[in-house]
């Protein structure tokens, strides 16, 4: 082993990522799709008025909080065929990842919806607007720019933790350059060439969530500094 | 074979997993403070160069995942001559990129201290290196407890990887015993429920301990 950077390897071995970092991408992408919608739910399930089930989504929601990943990967992948329900890889991965960062999202649009000044509850009351309006015309359209910086943040997160689902064997990037590396008994240029495909992916999507973030703090009226 | 026999056969390689866990936990804990104090301290300075090392380390580790990160000090710095100890090489990735975002909460706090103490402290004429040490950092603490506490819950999650690169934490023995059981819902299910143990009733709880402390010690009643 010399660790000697190899060019023609890394030239031979690109085109091979870069396809696997689609995939990368695309799980990321349906995964985050499903957490947006499952941490919906759990808002909604925090939000009713029966105590029992306000408790209950709480509690699980604090345990997917508390637990890492990576066993939940596991138990989801594993624990099925236990009782003859066969999950694939795929389907699996994306069932974890959304309940996982639902549980994330959830918190953030709580924190939205609670970023919403009180006063504005109290004038749709007192201007007799029935719920479901208060809540489409008055109070999401300003929780929602709230909401996009930590909905971004949680975006870039899901993608950085996609190399998780190469352990229970997605196809994605982290999964490609394994094999690259096991086949040629290099692993030098494709996992450095992972850690660059990820940086020159996450710091445009980081930097433009921060650009976001400060217009619409602008537009909000709060400037910050 | 019911719960109970297979905590009475498994339970007790299911716990020398975790006090690895909790090793690889305490070890990482450690380093990342160690280390999101000293580029926390240098992305404020006024030195460009020294700001500019600090940005570069902090985007870099947050950049890139930390699967990719302890993967490639596992497998990769052998090349480079260096070779590490799975249980190292996992506490050295975690701590190192725990401490990239540890260095934004702790610049975040030393920001957040207010104007007027800064300049109390131009107008005693205290050096720089006094006015950092005996004024600003002590009243970061209760700025940056909340958020490190986060990060530090954050952390114990992260500790779950090390078993990929053949540390025998609790994750790797369950799943080796998943292996030679196939009770994944057992193993799984206990190996989650510790975790969320430690989490809970361990870590949370301690944290918060440390915040009201913090806060004390600044003549801060917590709201």
């Amino acid at each position: 082993m010399n660790a000697e950077w190899k060019w023609d390897f890394a030239y031979q071995i690109l085109p091979k990522l870069l396809w696997a970092t689609l995939n990368t991408i695309m799980a990321a992408g349906i995964g985050y799709a499903i957490a947006v919608i499952v941490g919906m739910l759990f808002l909604l399930g925090q939000r009713t008025h029966y105590k029992i089930i306000n408790i209950l989504v709480r509690e699980i929601v604090e345990f997917i909080r508390s637990t890492p990943l990576l066993i939940q990967l596991f138990f989801v992948y594993f624990v099925g065929p236990q009782f003859g329900i066969v999950l694939s890889a795929w389907v699996s991965a994306m069932i974890t990842i959304g309940l996982h960062f639902g549980t994330y999202l959830s918190e953030v649009y709580r924190g939205a919806l609670e970023g919403v000044p009180k006063s504005q509850w109290e004038a749709c009351r007192a201007l007799n607007f029935s719920t479901i309006y208060t809540y489409k015309r008055i109070i999401f359209p300003q929780a929602f720019p709230i909401a996009i910086p930590g909905m971004g943040n949680y975006l870039v997160g899901i993608f950085k933790d996609t190399p998780l689902l190469s352990t229970i064997g997605v196809a994605e990037l982290f999964h490609a350059a394994t094999a690259v590396g096991g086949y040629h008994y290099r692993y030098l240029e494709p996992y450095t060439m992972v850690g660059v495909i990820f940086l020159t992916l996450s710091i445009p999507a980081a930097m433009s969530i921060r650009k976001l973030e400060r217009s619409v703090n602008k537009a909000q009226g709060k400037v910050k500094n | 074979m019911s719960y109970f026999s297979f905590l009475a056969e498994h339970g007790s390689t299911l716990l020398l997993g975790t006090v690895t866990t909790v090793k690889v936990l305490i070890c990482a804990t450690i380093l990342y403070v160690i280390i999101s104090i000293i580029f926390g301290l240098m992305r404020v300075s006024n030195n460009s160069a020294i700001q500019g090392v600090a940005t570069i380390y902090i985007e870099f580790f947050r950049g890139t995942s930390l699967m990719v990160q302890l993967f490639w000090v596992y497998y990769v710095l052998p090349f480079f001559g260096i070779s590490l100890e799975a249980f190292t090489s996992g506490v050295v990735a975690i701590g190192m990129n725990f401490g990239a975002y540890g260095a934004e909460i702790v610049r975040g706090g030393i920001i957040a201290v207010p104007k007027g103490q800064w300049e109390g402290a131009y107008a005693l004429n205290f050096s720089p290196a006094k006015r950092m040490r005996r004024i600003i950092l002590p009243q970061i603490f209760p700025i940056i407890l909340p958020p490190a506490a986060n990060l530090t819950v954050e952390l114990l999650k992260a500790t779950a990887l090390v078993a990929l690169v053949t540390v025998v934490d609790l994750t790797f023995e369950a799943k080796q015993i998943n292996s030679i059981t196939w009770l994944s819902a057992q193993c799984f299910g206990t190996a989650l429920i510790i975790y969320y143990i430690i989490s809970r009733f361990f870590l949370v709880p301690f944290l918060r301990w440390l915040e009201v402390l913090a806060a004390r010690k600044v003549g801060k009643e917590r709201l």
